[in-house]
């Protein structure tokens, strides 16, 4: 099933709100769309709010952390909201949850980064 | 000819193609319907249903569209059994697949979280496999019950 993904500049972070599902068929245009943001844009901070996902499995984590690991390079931070109760323990069993700060909304994942 | 009450059961065949992950968790999903599951074991047997699907497409069969998956459910007694099977690759090392963390497929991003995840999502996770003979994931949960929460990794 289709995922859309919508992006909001603010400064130098990046909002991006995902919705729809997100396995292994839409995990290229997630990691593509990132990719661009942190590797071509140059963002500082990434926020990703997927409180619009209907679903999500293990190859959205295996996303996630290879985003993780290019932003940590570049000294940036990933902040994620939204999270169902499915998808907080999906964060909690691959360990994600440790190294991803989980907001509880999007103006706190803001806060979170400084910018209120 | 009464079905007994409570008794269903489908079997869904297709092909590994990307994207079919998604038409085998409708199938579960509209199969567990009438027994009006709560939001959250929906969540988590579509999800488990989900990883060994992904993985006969990806692992099985490289996402060659002619190898065939098969996916059984049976609800009986209050009981979803699920079965995944391929007739692909197969695993040669079970005990380091089954690992958290272990992927073969790092290249694609894999996370390795496959099997923690059926087996923190589902009661029971069976696996038979042997390379060149294809790989059977069978596994099972019992419904209305909650899982409990109070144990994180």
């Amino acid at each position: 099933m289709a995922l859309s993904i919508m992006s909001e500049r603010h400064g130098r972070i990046m909002v991006m709100r995902l919705t729809g599902e997100f396995d292994q068929q839409s995990a290229a245009l997630v990691r593509d769309t990132l990719e661009h943001a942190i590797l071509v844009e140059l963002i500082d901070h990434l926020v990703l709010n997927l409180s619009g996902l209907t679903f999500m499995d293990s190859t959205g984590i295996g996303v996630l952390i290879g985003r993780y690991k290019q932003m940590t390079q570049r000294g940036g931070r990933i902040v994620v909201c939204g999270l169902s109760p499915t998808i907080t323990r999906l964060f909690e069993l691959s360990g994600l949850s440790k190294i991803i700060t989980i907001a509880a909304s999007e103006e706190d994942a803001l806060q979170v980064l400084g910018v209120a | 000819m009464a079905l007994k009450s409570g008794y269903n059961e489908m079997e869904l065949k297709f092909i590994a193609k990307s994207g079919n992950e998604s038409l085998a968790r409708m199938a579960i999903a509209a199969l567990l319907a009438p027994l009006d599951p709560t939001v959250e074991e929906l969540d988590e047997i579509k999800t488990a249903v989900s990883e060994a699907v992904t993985n006969a497409i990806i692992h099985g069969y490289d996402e060659e569209e002619d190898g065939t998956v098969t996916v059984r459910a049976v609800i009986e007694d209050g009981k979803l059994t699920v079965t995944v099977i391929d007739q692909g690759r197969g695993i040669a090392h079970l005990d380091l697949a089954r690992e958290p963390l272990f992927t073969t497929r790092p290249d694609l991003e894999r996370s390795g979280m496959g099997f923690t995840i059926m087996e923190n999502f589902m009661d029971e996770v069976h696996v038979e496999s042997s390379p060149q003979k294809g790989t059977t994931i069978m596994m099972s949960r019992r419904l209305g019950s909650v899982h409990d929460r109070s144990q994180l990794s």
